[in-house]
C-alpha cells in the first residue's frame, strides 16, 4: 500500500512541472555552461532527467555542435544557416557570432548524450519510437538512464512498451552499483522472464554482485537457455514446414502423375520453371497495363500459371507420353529429353540470367511471435501449399473426374470396359499434375531465384519425397513433403546446409530398404506388377 | 553367326582404329595429310573411356533390367583413385612446391595428409582401388537394395539420389578431394609425362585395350547361363524365383561388375583429360550414359560402344558448331529415340539385315535378348 | 495315416488382404505321391493358397509344414523351390525372349548360384534331359523358337514341361488346361498321371471334365476355407457345393 503511495506520489513529482523541478532544469543548464567536461556530463544527464520542454533539443544541438556560450553564461543554439535562438527558450535572439564560444564536448559528455537522447526518447509520442528506446537503453546498461527510465514507466499506457522498460530498469538496475540486493534478485527474475539472448547476455556479464543474485544469475541463464533452445526448435519447425510445403508443392503434381498414372515425369521441374516464368510475364505485363492492381499480380499468376502448365502438360501427355505407356523407364529417358528442351527453350527466349520476380508488399515483412522471426512469404507458402492440397483432395473426391482418375488408379481395363475415356483421363490427369506444379512455381518464384534452372534444383527433391510417401495417396506426400522438410532443417545447424542434405539422402537410401515402395505403399494386386 | 561376325568388327574397329590413329600421330609429320593431330587422340582416348561407361551401364541397364541413373559416379570414383595417384606424382613441381601435400590442402592450410590418401603414391595401390572403391560402393549399395526388392523407377531414383549425395560431398572442400576445383594439374603418369604426345597415344591404345577387354568379359557374362539367367531376372523376375533363382545374387554380381568397369573408364578417362571435379557426379552425366546405350542399341554390347561414340561425337561437334542447339538436340535424342529407335541403331542393322518375311515381332518391346 | 506319409500340411492358414480374408483358417494334408484336385469358385482361394504354400504371400496365423519338419512361412521363394515345390502359374509365364530350349535349361534342376552358372557348359546329360521333356511335353520342333511366340497352349505345355525340369518332390499346377482344346485337356490329363507316378502333385481347375477325368481325391475351397472333400461323386453330391455352385 505504502509502496503505491511513494510511487504515485513520485509520478506527482515528476510530472507536475512544479518549482522542483524548474530549478532542476535551471542547475542542469548551468552545469552546461561550465567549462569541466564532468560538470558539463552531469548537466547532460540533469537536463535529460528534468522534463525541461526544450530538454532533447538542446541535447541533440550540443551532440551536433551547435550549442554555444555567451560570455554571461547564457545558451544559444546556432543553426548552420546562421540563425540563433535562445537554448533555454527557443525564442530567436539576436547575437552577433563572435560572442559565441560553442560547448565542448569529450567521450564521457557523447556518452552521456546518447545515454539522455535515448532516455528522452521514452517519451516520444509514438509507441514503436518509445519501444526502440526502451530497447536501446536495455542494451545501453547505463544505471544513468535510471530515472528518466522510472519517470517514462509510469506515464507508460502501452503494457509492451512498459515491459520493456521494466527490463531495462533491471538491467540498469544490475549496474547501479549502490542498488539494494532485494532489487537485484528482483532484476534478475525480470531478465529470466524476458528470456532472450539479450537478456542472456546481461545476465552473462554481471560482475561484482553478492552470491545470491549470482546464483540467481546463473540458475537464470540455465533458464534462458532452455527456453532459447525450445524456441530455436520451433523456428526450426517453421523454417522445416516452409521447406516442406514448398517440397509439397512440387510433388504434389508429381503425386498425381505418378500415383495415377505410374508415369514418371522428369521433365515436372520444368513445368514448376513455367509456373515461374508465367509469373515473371504476369508482372511486367501488369506493371505496364494495370498498374493500378499491380499488388494483386499473384492472384492473377496463380491461375495463369496452372492453365499455362497444364496445357503444356496436356500437350506433352497427347504427343509424348501415351506413346510410351508401360514402358516407365523409357518414359523417364524420354521425359528428362524434354527436360532438356524445355530449359533450353526458356533459356533462349529469356536468358540464361536470373529474372527479378517482386514480392507484393502485403507479402513481404515479418511478424514475431515470443522470439520466432515468422516471414510474411513464407506463411504465405505454407498457407497456399495447404490450399492446393485441400483443393487437389477436394477434386479427386468430389469431382466426376476424380473419381474416374481413381478408377483408373484402381483398374484401368475395368475403368475402360465401364466407358471411361481412359485416353482422356490420363490427358487431364497429367494437365492437373502439370498445373498443379505450375502453381507451385509462383510461389517458389517467391524465395527462389527464377532461372531456367529453377526446376532441376526441385526435382530430386520432389521425388525424394514421393518415394518417401509412397504413391498411395496425396496424405503420404503431405507426410512424406513435411518430414523431410523438418529433417532437413533440423539436421542443417547440426551438420551445416550440404552435410545435412547428405544425410538426408543417405536415410532415404536405407528407408526405401525397409520399405520399398514408401510409407503409404499402393496395396492390392494393381501394385504387385 | 552374325553374332561373331559383330563381335569381330567391334574388336578391329575399336582396338584397330586407336592403333591407326596413335600410329598415324606419332609416326607422320605434323604437316602431313596423314597427321593425326594431339587433340584427337584425346578426344577419341575419352569416347573411349565413355564406351566403357555405356557397357557398364548396358549390362546392368539391357540384361538385368536395372535402369541406373547415378552410373557415372562409380566412373567418377574410379577417376578419382587415379587422380588421387596423379596428383602425389606432382610432387615438389606444384606451386606452393610442396612434397607432401597437393595444393589444394596447402591453400586450405592444412598440416597433414588425410589417412585415406595414404597409399596412393603407388601406382598399384591405386589401380587396387580403382577397382576396389566402386565394387565396394556398389556391393553394399546393390546388398541393400536388391535385397529388400527394390525395382523399377524407385530403384532409378535412388541411384540418382547417391550420385547425388556423392556430388554435395565432393563439392566440399573439407573432403580433402579438392572441393569444387576437383583434381588437375598432373605432371606424370608411372614416370612419364602426362601432356606428352607419346603418352597420350599410349593412353589412347591402352583404353582401347582395356575397352576391348571389358566388352569380351561382358560378352562372356551374357552369353554364359549366367547370362540367361540375368535376362530371365530382368523379363520375369518374380518367375525365377519360383525356380529357385536368387536374383538379388546375379544382380548383385552384374552390379558390381559394372561398378568395376566404370570405374576402370573413369580411371583411364582422368589422365587423358586431365582433370577430374565433382560435376562428373551430376545425375546429368549418368542420365546421358544411359542414352548413349539407347541410341546404340539396349541390350547389345556392341551398341552400346557405338552410342557412346556416336553422341559423344556429335556433342564435340555441336558444342563447337551450335553450341546453343546441343540441349535441344540432345533433349530431341533422348525423345526420339525412346519413341522411334526402341532398339537403337543395332536395331536399324538387324532389321535390315533380317530376311523380308521374318520381319521382327510387332511388339515394340526393347532388347530380345539377343548378344550382338 | 502316420506322419512320415505327410507330404504337406497346411495348418489353420489365414490370410487377410486389407480385412478381407482370401483364406480363413484353411487346413489341408497331402500325402506323398498323391494327386489331388482343388476346385472352387472363382475368388475361393485357391491361387492364395498356393501363393502361401510357395512362399510369396506370408499367412497371417498358422503354419505349412513340408516333409514333417519344415515351416515354409518362414522361408523365402527359392528356399521353397530348392526344398523340392514347383508352380505352375494360374497365366502362363515363361521367359518370353528365349528360346523355348533356354527355358527349360534354366528350369532343369541344378546348382543356382551365380558363380556356377557364369561358368557351367551344357552338358551331354543336360541336353538329353532336355530333349527328353521337349518330347513329353510335345515342343520338339519348337525348340529354337522365341518361347513368347509360341501359342497360349503350348506356353502352358511349356511350363508344365518347365516345371519337369525342376524335378520337384511336389508340383502345384494352376489351371492347367485353361485355354486348351477338348483332346489337349485330356493329353494334359494323361500327363499329369504320368507325373503323379513319381511325384505328389496339386491341381487347380475349374474343368469338372478334366477334374473327373484325373480321378483322384477333391478338394472343395470356399470363400477361403475347406468346404468339402473326397472322390468326385462325393463332392458333387455334397448340398454345400451345390448351393456354392448353383444357388446365389
Ligand atoms: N494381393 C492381393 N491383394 C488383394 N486381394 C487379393 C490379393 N490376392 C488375392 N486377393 C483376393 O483374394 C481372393 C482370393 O483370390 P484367389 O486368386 O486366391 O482366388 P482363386 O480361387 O484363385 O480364383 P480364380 O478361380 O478366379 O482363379 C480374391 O477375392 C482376391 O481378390
Ligand atoms: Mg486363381
Amino acid at each position: 500500500m505504502f509502496r503505491w503511495l511513494a510511487l504515485a506520489l513520485l509520478a506527482v513529482l515528476w510530472l507536475a512541472p512544479g518549482p522542483g523541478r524548474a530549478q532542476l532544469a535551471d542547475e542542469a543548464l548551468t552545469a552546461l555552461t561550465s567549462t569541466s567536461f564532468n560538470s558539463i556530463r552531469e548537466g547532460v544527464e540533469a537536463l535529460a532527467a528534468s522534463g525541461h520542454p526544450r530538454a532533447q533539443s538542446i541535447i541533440l544541438a550540443l551532440q551536433a555542435g551547435k550549442l554555444f556560450l555567451r560570455g554571461d553564461k547564457v545558451l544559444f543554439i546556432k543553426d548552420e544557416d546562421g540563425s540563433v535562438i535562445e537554448a533555454a527558450t527557443g525564442a530567436a535572439a539576436d547575437v552577433p557570432a563572435s560572442a559565441l564560444k560553442p560547448v565542448r564536448v569529450n567521450n564521457a559528455v557523447r556518452g552521456a548524450i546518447d545515454a539522455a537522447l535515448g532516455a528522452l526518447r521514452l517519451f516520444a509520442p509514438d509507441a514503436a519510437a518509445r519501444l526502440q528506446a526502451a530497447e536501446a537503453v536495455f542494451r545501453s546498461r547505463d544505471p544513468a538512464a535510471l530515472p528518466a527510465l522510472q519517470r517514462a514507466m509510469a506515464s507508460e499506457p502501452d503494457a509492451k512498451v512498459k515491459r520493456r522498460m521494466e527490463q531495462a530498469h533491471a538491467t540498469a538496475l544490475l549496474f547501479l552499483p549502490e542498488a539494494k540486493e532485494s532489487d537485484r534478485l528482483a532484476a534478475v527474475m525480470t531478465l529470466r522472464a524476458r528470456g532472450d539472448i539479450e537478456a542472456r547476455s546481461t545476465l552473462g556479464n554481471l560482475t561484482g554482485q553478492t552470491q545470491a543474485v549470482a546464483e540467481a544469475a546463473a540458475t537464470a541463464i540455465t533458464a534462458i537457455d532452455r527456453n532459447l533452445q525450445l524456441w530455436s526448435l520451433l523456428q526450426s519447425v517453421f523454417y522445416g514446414l516452409s521447406l516442406g510445403s514448398v517440397l509439397l508443392l512440387a510433388a504434389a503434381g508429381l503425386a498425381i502423375t505418378f500415383g495415377v498414372m505410374g508415369v514418371i515425369n522428369m521433365a515436372h521441374g520444368e513445368m514448376v520453371m513455367i509456373g515461374a516464368y508465367v509469373t515473371f510475364v504476369t508482372q511486367q505485363a501488369m506493371k505496364a497495363y494495370l498498374p493500378g492492381i499491380y499488388q494483386a499480380n499473384l492472384l492473377f499468376a496463380i491461375p495463369l500459371a496452372f492453365i499455362v502448365a497444364g496445357l503444356i502438360g496436356i500437350a506433352i501427355e497427347r504427343t509424348l507420353i501415351r506413346w510410351l505407356y508401360g514402358r516407365p523407364l523409357e518414359t523417364l529417358l524420354a521425359t528428362w529429353g524434354l527436360s532438356l528442351v524445355l530449359q533450353q527453350a526458356v533459356r533462349s527466349l529469356f536468358g540464361a540470367s536470373n529474372r527479378d520476380v517482386d514480392t507484393p508488399a502485403w507479402m513481404s515483412g515479418a511478424t514475431e511471435l515470443g522470439s520466432l522471426t515468422l516471414t510474411w512469404n513464407r506463411m504465405y507458402i505454407i498457407l497456399f501449399a495447404f490450399l492446393v492440397l485441400a483443393a487437389l483432395m477436394a477434386a479427386l473426391r468430389y469431382t466426376s473426374l476424380g473419381l474416374r482418375m481413381r478408377a483408373v488408379t484402381q483398374n484401368r481395363q475395368m475403368a475402360a470396359a465401364m466407358g471411361i475415356r481412359t485416353p482422356w483421363i490420363d490427358a487431364l490427369t497429367f494437365g492437373l499434375g502439370s498445373g498443379v506444379a505450375g502453381m507451385a512455381g509462383v510461389a517458389l518464384s517467391q524465395i527462389d531465384n527464377v532461372s531456367p534452372n529453377l526446376g532441376q534444383n526441385y526435382i530430386i527433391d520432389s521425388f525424394m519425397v514421393v518415394v518417401f510417401g509412397g504413391v498411395g495417396n496425396l496424405w503420404g506426400t503431405t507426410l512424406g513433403a513435411l518430414t523431410l522438410g523438418i529433417v532437413n532443417k533440423f539436421l542443417e545447424p547440426v551438420a551445416g546446409a550440404v552435410l545435412g542434405k547428405i544425410v538426408v539422402l543417405i536415410l532415404l537410401i536405407l528407408f526405401i530398404q525397409r520399405r520399398p515402395r514408401g510409407m503409404f505403399p499402393l496395396k492390392g494386386r494393381a501394385a504387385e506388377t | 553367326m552374325i553374332s561373331h561376325r559383330v563381335t569381330l568388327l567391334t574388336l578391329a574397329l575399336v582396338f584397330g582404329g586407336a592403333v591407326l590413329l596413335a600410329v598415324l600421330n606419332q609416326f607422320t609429320p605434323p604437316g602431313s595429310a596423314l597427321h593425326v593431330p594431339p587433340y584427337v587422340i584425346a578426344l577419341v582416348g575419352k569416347y573411349l573411356c565413355f564406351a566403357m561407361l555405356a557397357l557398364a551401364v548396358d549390362l546392368v541397364w539391357g540384361f538385368g533390367g536395372i535402369l541406373p541413373l547415378g552410373h557415372a559416379a562409380f566412373f567418377a570414383l574410379g577417376g578419382y583413385a587415379m587422380g588421387m595417384y596423379l596428383m602425389r606424382q606432382i610432387g615438389t613441381r606444384g606451386v606452393y612446391g610442396n612434397a607432401m601435400l597437393p595444393d589444394f590442402m596447402v591453400f586450405l592450410g592444412w598440416k597433414a595428409l588425410p589417412w585415406y590418401w595414404s597409399g596412393f603414391e603407388w601406382f598399384a595401390f591405386a589401380a587396387l582401388m580403382v577397382v576396389l572403391v566402386p565394387a565396394v560402393l556398389a556391393l553394399v549399395f546393390g546388398w541393400l537394395a536388391f535385397r529388400s526388392r527394390v525395382t523399377g523407377v524407385y530403384l532409378s531414383i535412388i541411384t540418382q539420389a547417391l550420385t547425388y549425395a556423392l556430388l554435395l560431398a565432393f563439392f566440399r572442400n573439407d573432403m580433402g578431394f579438392g572441393g569444387n576445383n576437383g583434381l588437375t594439374d598432373f605432371k606424370d603418369i608411372v614416370g612419364f609425362p602426362v601432356q606428352a604426345d607419346p603418352t597420350r597415344a599410349s593412353l589412347l591404345v591402352l583404353s582401347a585395350l582395356f575397352l576391348c577387354g571389358q566388352f569380351l568379359l561382358a560378352r562372356f557374362v551374357v552369353m554364359s547361363r549366367f547370362g540367361k539367367v540375368l535376362i530371365a531376372v530382368r523379363d520375369t523376375e518374380s518367375r525365377t524365383r519360383f525356380l529357385g533363382y536368387r536374383p538379388e545374387s546375379y544382380k548383385l554380381v552384374v552390379w558390381v561388375l559394372s561398378a568395376i568397369m566404370a570405374g576402370i573408364g573413369g580411371a583411364l578417362y582422368v589422365p587423358q583429360v586431365g582433370i577430374i571435379n565433382p560435376s562428373e557426379f551430376s545425375p546429368a552425366n549418368s542420365i546421358e550414359a544411359v542414352i548413349w546405350v539407347a541410341v546404340g542399341g539396349r541390350g547389345t554390347l556392341s551398341g552400346a560402344i557405338l552410342g557412346a561414340v556416336l553422341v559423344n561425337f556429335g556433342k564435340t561437334w555441336f558444342t563447337s558448331a551450335l553450341p546453343e542447339l546441343w540441349l535441344f538436340a540432345l533433349g530431341a535424342l533422348f525423345i526420339g529415340v525412346t519413341l522411334l529407335l526402341p532398339e537403337g541403331v543395332m536395331g536399324l542393322f538387324r532389321a535390315r539385315a533380317a530376311k523380308p518375311g521374318t520381319a521382327p515381332e510387332a511388339e515394340a518391346a526393347p532388347a530380345k535378348g539377343m548378344v550382338t | 495315416m502316420t506322419e512320415a506319409d505327410t507330404l504337406l500340411y497346411l495348418d489353420g492358414v489365414t490370410v487377410s488382404f486389407d480385412g478381407f480374408r482370401a483364406l480363413n483358417g484353411l487346413s489341408l494334408v497331402l500325402e506323398e505321391g498323391e494327386m489331388r484336385a482343388v476346385i472352387g469358385p472363382n475368388g475361393a482361394g485357391k491361387t492364395t493358397m498356393m501363393d502361401v504354400i510357395t512362399g510369396k504371400t506370408r499367412p497371417d496365423t498358422g503354419s505349412v509344414i513340408y516333409q514333417a519338419g519344415t515351416d515354409l512361412t518362414k522361408l523365402d521363394e527359392p528356399a521353397i523351390a530348392a526344398l523340392g515345390i514347383g508352380r505352375k502359374f494360374q497365366k502362363p509365364t515363361v521367359f518370353e525372349p528365349q528360346t523355348v530350349w533356354d527355358n527349360l535349361l534354366l528350369a532343369l534342376a541344378g546348382d543356382r548360384r551365380p558363380k556356377f552358372s557364369l561358368w557351367a557348359r551344357e552338358s551331354a546329360a543336360e541336353r538329353a534331359r532336355i530333349e527328353q521333356i521337349l518330347e513329353t511335353v510335345r515342343l520338339p520342333e519348337q525348340r529354337h523358337r522365341r518361347a513368347g511366340d509360341l501359342s497360349h497352349g503350348q506356353k502352358q505345355w511349356l511350363e508344365i514341361g518347365m516345371l519337369l525340369a525342376q524335378e520337384p518332390r511336389l508340383l502345384l499346377v494352376d489351371e492347367p488346361v485353361a485355354g486348351m482344346t477338348d483332346a489337349e485337356t485330356e493329353q494334359t490329363a494323361e500327363l499329369l498321371r504320368e507325373i503323379n507316378l513319381t511325384r505328389a502333385v496339386v491341381v487347380v481347375e475349374h474343368d469338372m471334365a478334366f477334374v473327373r477325368a484325373l480321378g483322384v481325391k477333391v478338394t472343395v475351397l470356399h470363400e477361403g476355407s475347406v468346404l468339402s472333400e473326397g472322390s468326385i461323386d462325393h463332392v458333387s453330391e455334397d448340398p454345400r457345393v451345390i448351393e456354392v455352385y448353383l444357388g446365389r
